[in-house]
C-alpha cells in the first residue's frame, strides 16, 4: 500500500507560501476531534509582512485597467471550476456534507464571477457629473480606500471569505485575510489557486492563527485603511472599532447570519464594492 | 505677537512695489440696523426655545471688537436629552409618516426663507465669525439656501439614487458643526438629513451659535413640525451629551481630525453611524507651465479665503523650482495689497481670526515654523488695536519634516515648498495623514487628469481652488474623514439600505 503524501498549510503573503516567521502552529481539527493539519499560527510579523505586500502591491493593481481587474477576476473564476473537487475535498474534511460542500464552492465561483463582471460598471454607478451652479466641469469618481483587513467569517469558511474579499478587491483595493480560525484548509487552499491565476502577488494575502491574536493587530495597524469586521466575534467588535479609530479605518460588516450568505441580492452587489471606495470629485474650469 | 513683528518685512520687499497707501480704500461698512439681534438666546427644543436646564449662559463675541454680540445657553446632558427625546418623536409621530413630497417643500421653504432673510444672515455671520461680508453675503449664504433648495428635491426621489435597494432613514442624527462656516455647515448638514426623512439635534460651535439660532426662528416661520430640528448650543461637553446619547442613530462631525477620532473612538460598540469631515493639509501644486498670475491668484484665494480657517485650505504650496523666484516674488507683492480688517467693511479681503485661542494656536504654530528655520514673509499691513488679527503670511525654506508643513494650522499662513519632477511632486503632495483636498495648476490636460488620478483626495481643484456646490461631493480620504456630503454621495451617510 502507498503512503499519501500529506500536504502542509502554509500562510499566502505577497504570492509565496511561506510557513509562519513564527515557527508556531495549530492542531485543525475535524468534528470528531480528529488532527487535520496542523496551520500556520500566524504572527504579528507575518501580518504586518502582509501589510506591506499589500501596500506595495495597491498602486499597481488599483493602477490597472478596469477591464484587465475584471479578466484577472474571471480567471479566478475558471481556475477555481477547474480546481473545484480540492476545494471540495477541504470543505468535507470538515465534515460537510458532499452536496453542500460542492453547493459552497459552486456558489464561490460565481461569485467571482458576479463581481468579475462588476469591474467595470460600478464606477459608472458611482460615479456622477456634477451640474455646478457656474463654468466649471466638475466630476466624481470612486477610487479604491487601499489597503483592506478582512476577518473572515468562521463559516461558511470558504464562501464567506470570498464574498468579501472579491469585492475588495475588484474596486483596486488590497486585501489581508485572516482565515477561518476553525476552518482555515480551504482558505489556504484558495491561496494556491490565486497564485495560479494572474492574481499580482501582495493583492490578496491569507493569514490562518487565532483570532484573538490577529485581529487586535491588524485593527490597529496604521498602514490599513478599511477593516472588514465580518468575521469578528461579536464581543471583540467594540475593541476593533476603538483600535480602528487610530487612523480613521473605515470599518465595514456584513451580518451574514442575519442576512445569509446565498441571499444573491443582498450578499452580494454594487454596494459591497462602493464600501471600500472613496468618492473623489474633480473641478475644472470652461473656457476658451 | 512680538515674534512676527521683529520680522516685520517691509524693508524686504522687493523694489517697484506697491506701497500699502497706493491701495486704500474708503470705508464701506455693511448696514447693520436693517435687523436685531436679541440681547439672549435660549435652546431650540420642540419647536420652542426654551430655557437651558442648566441655567446658564455665555457670551458670543464679535471677534474683530471683542464685544459681546448676544449671551446663547449653555444645553448641559439633560437639555440635551431633552432635545433627542423631541427629536425621537416628531421622527415617530410626524416626519417618518410624512409623504416624502411634503417632506420636500417643507425644505424647500426653509431655502427660500434664508434666502428671503440673505443680508441679516451674512451680517450676523460675519459679526459673530469675524469673516468678511464680501465671502458671507457671496458665498456663506448663497450656498446654504442652495444646498437646502438641492437636498428638498432628493426627498421625494431616494429610490432613484440607490438603485435595487429600499432606502429607509436612520432615525434621530446629532450633528455637530465647527465655526468656520457656521450657516453653511449646518446646511450641509440638516439638509440631506431632513431629505433623508431622518430629525436632527443640532450642535453649532460655541464661538459661533447665532445664524443657526436665526435659522431655528426659520425653521418656526416655516412651521416645521416641532422637533424636526432642535439646536442646543454649547461648547464640547455638549457634543459629548450628544455623541453618547444613547437613543441618537447617527453623528455627523466636521471639526478636527483629534476631536473626530475621539468620536469614533467613543461610538465604539454603538449601531450608530457616523460620518466624519476633518482636517486637511492640502497641497495646491503649481507647474512651472501654469498661468502665473492666475496661479497667484489661487494660491491666495486657497489660504486667505476665510482667514485660513477651511479645512481644505491650500496650505502647503508646492512650486516647481524654476518657478520659485518669480512665485514668491509675486506673492510678496499680492499679500501686501491683502485688505486685512473690519470684517464689516465690503472692500474687506481677510477679517478677524476667530477667537483668542484660534489666534494663540496659529502664534504657537508660527513660532515653530521660525524656529525650525523657514523664513517667514509677512504683510505689513496694520491691524486693528482690539480683536483678534493676524497678518497674512507665508514660509519659505519649509522641509518637510517641519511642524508648519505636517499640522494644520487653520489660519492665515502658508508653507511653501518644492519640487522638479510631477513624481516627486505627488509623494510629497500625499506624504500626510491627511487627503481631505488638492489643487493643481498647469496648462497641460493630460497633466491635470495623471494628477488628479493619483493624488489621494477627496476633493481636486485644478486650476482652481476652494470652489463648492450641492451638488459636489466633498470629503476625505485617510484620516480627513469618511463619508461625503454633497451630491447624492451626500445622502448615503444618512440612509439605510436593504
Amino acid at each position: 500500500m502507498r503512503l499519501n503524501v500529506r500536504k502542509t498549510y502554509k500562510l499566502y503573503i505577497n504570492g509565496e507560501f511561506p510557513r509562519t516567521e513564527s515557527g508556531r502552529s495549530y492542531p485543525v481539527r475535524g468534528k470528531g476531534g480528529e488532527l487535520l493539519a496542523n496551520a500556520c499560527r500566524g504572527s504579528r510579523k507575518d501580518l504586518r509582512n502582509a501589510v506591506a505586500a499589500a501596500r506595495k502591491a495597491q498602486a499597481g493593481w488599483g493602477g490597472k485597467t478596469a477591464f484587465n481587474r475584471g479578466q484577472i477576476l474571471y480567471r479566478i473564476a475558471e481556475v477555481c471550476e477547474s480546481r473545484a473537487a480540492e476545494l471540495v475535498d477541504e470543505l468535507k474534511k470538515h465534515d460537510m456534507p458532499a452536496a453542500e460542500a460542492r453547493r459552497e464552492v459552486e456558489a464561490v465561483i460565481d461569485r467571482w464571477v458576479y463581481y468579475a463582471g462588476w469591474s467595470d460598471k460600478y464606477a459608472q454607478l458611482f460615479g456622477t457629473v456634477n451640474p455646478v451652479a457656474g463654468p466649471y466641469y466638475n466630476f466624481t469618481v470612486p477610487e479604491p480606500t487601499g489597503v483592506v483587513g478582512v476577518v473572515a467569517p468562521e463559516e461558511p469558511a470558504l464562501l464567506g471569505l470570498v464574498s468579501r474579499i472579491a469585492p475588495a478587491i475588484v474596486g483596486g483595493n488590497t486585501v489581508i485575510a485572516i482565515t477561518s480560525e476553525a476552518r482555515p484548509l480551504a482558505a489556504i487552499t484558495l491561496g494556491e489557486i490565486l497564485e495560479n491565476s494572474d492574481v499580482p502577488p501582495g493583492v490578496l494575502n491569507f493569514i490562518s492563527g487565532l483570532k484573538t491574536e490577529l485581529v487586535p493587530w491588524l485593527a490597529a495597524h496604521m498602514d490599513v485603511n478599511a477593516i472588514d469586521t465580518t468575521g469578528v466575534a461579536a464581543e471583540a467588535i467594540p475593541a476593533v472599532q476603538r483600535s480602528a479609530a487610530e487612523n480613521v479605518k473605515r470599518v465595514i460588516h456584513f451580518d451574514g447570519k442575519r442576512i445569509g450568505w446565498d441571499d444573491a441580492r443582498q450578499s452580494q452587489g454594487p454596494y459591497a464594492i462602493y464600501d471600500f471606495q472613496e468618492s473623489k470629485t474633480v473641478w475644472h474650469p470652461i473656457g476658451m | 505677537m512680538t515674534t512676527i513683528t521683529e520680522v516685520e518685512t517691509r524693508d524686504r520687499l522687493t523694489p517697484g512695489t506697491a506701497a500699502p497707501s497706493l491701495w486704500e480704500y474708503a470705508p464701506s461698512l455693511e448696514a447693520t440696523d436693517h435687523f436685531k439681534l436679541a440681547p439672549r438666546y435660549n435652546l431650540f427644543i420642540g419647536g420652542k426655545f426654551v430655557e437651558p436646564h442648566s441655567k446658564k449662559w455665555f457670551p458670543s463675541i464679535n471677534p474683530a471688537t471683542e464685544e459681546q454680540l448676544a449671551e446663547v445657553a449653555e444645553a448641559d446632558a439633560e437639555d440635551v436629552d431633552r432635545a433627542v427625546r423631541e427629536a425621537r418623536r416628531a421622527y415617530e409621530k410626524v416626519w417618518r409618516k410624512l409623504a416624502p413630497s411634503e417632506r420636500a417643500k417643507y425644505i424647500f421653504r426653509i431655502a427660500r426663507l434664508i434666502q428671503e432673510k440673505a443680508r441679516a444672515l451674512a451680517v450676523v455671520e460675519t459679526m459673530d465669525g469675524g469673516k468678511p461680508i464680501k465671502e458671507s453675503r457671496d458665498i456663506d449664504i448663497p450656498l446654504a439656501a442652495a444646498h437646502f433648495f438641492y437636498y428638498a428635491g432628493w426627498a421625494d426621489k431616494l429610490e432613484y439614487a440607490f438603485p435595487n435597494r429600499n432606502v429607509a432613514s436612520l432615525g434621530v442624527a446629532g450633528q455637530i458643526i465647527p465655526w468656520n462656516f457656521p450657516l453653511l455647515m449646518a446646511a450641509w448638514k440638516l439638509a440631506p438629513a431632513l431629505a433623508a426623512g431622518n430629525t436632527v439635534v443640532l450642535k453649532p460651535a460655541e464661538t459661533t451659535p447665532l445664524t443657526a439660532l436665526l435659522l431655528a426662528e426659520i425653521m418656526q416661520e416655516a412651521d416645521l413640525p416641532p422637533g424636526v430640528v432642535n439646536i442646543v448650543t454649547g461648547a464640547g461637553a455638549t457634543g459629548a451629551a450628544l455623541v453618547s446619547h444613547p437613543d441618537v442613530d447617527k453623528i455627523a462631525f466636521t471639526g478636527s481630525t483629534a476631536v473626530g477620532k475621539r468620536i469614533q473612538r467613543e461610538l465604539a460598540g454603538t449601531k450608530k453611524k457616523v460620518s466624519l469631515e476633518l482636517g486637511g493639509k492640502a497641497p495646491n501644486i503649481v507647474f512651472d507651465d501654469a498661468p502665473l498670475d492666475q496661479a497667484v491668484e489661487g494660491i491666495i484665494n486657497g489660504i486667505y479665503f476665510n482667514q485660513g480657517h477651511v479645512c481644505c485650505a491650500g496650505s502647503r504650496l508646492f512650486l516647481q523650482e524654476s518657478i520659485v523666484e518669480p512665485v514668491i516674488r509675486k506673492l510678496r507683492e499680492r499679500i501686501q495689497t491683502l485688505r486685512v480688517g473690519n470684517p464689516l467693511d465690503k472692500n474687506t479681503d481677510v477679517g478677524a481670526i476667530n477667537s483668542a485661542a484660534q489666534l494663540e494656536r496659529i502664534q504657537a504654530l508660527v513660532d515653530s515654523g521660525i524656529a525650525e528655520g523657514a523664513e517667514i514673509f509677512q504683510s505689513s499691513c496694520a491691524l486693528p488695536s482690539r480683536g483678534y488679527w493676524f497678518a497674512p503670511t507665508f514660509f519659505t525654506g519649509v522641509s518637510q519634516s517641519y511642524r508648519i508643513a505636517q499640522e494644520e494650522i487653520f489660519g492665515p499662513v502658508l508653507s511653501v515648498l518644492t519640487f522638479r519632477t510631477p513624481e516627486e511632486a505627488i509623494e510629497k503632495a500625499n506624504n500626510t495623514p491627511y487627503g481631505l483636498s488638492a489643487g493643481v495648476w498647469t496648462e497641460k490636460g493630460s497633466r491635470i487628469l495623471k494628477m488628479a488620478q493619483q493624488l489621494k483626495a477627496g476633493v481636486i481643484w485644478a486650476n482652481t481652488y476652494n470652489k463648492f456646490d450641492p451638488t459636489s461631493p466633498f470629503g476625505g480620504f485617510k484620516e480627513s474623514g469618511f463619508g461625503r456630503e454633497g451630491g447624492l454621495h451626500g445622502l448615503a451617510p444618512y440612509v439605510t439600505l436593504s
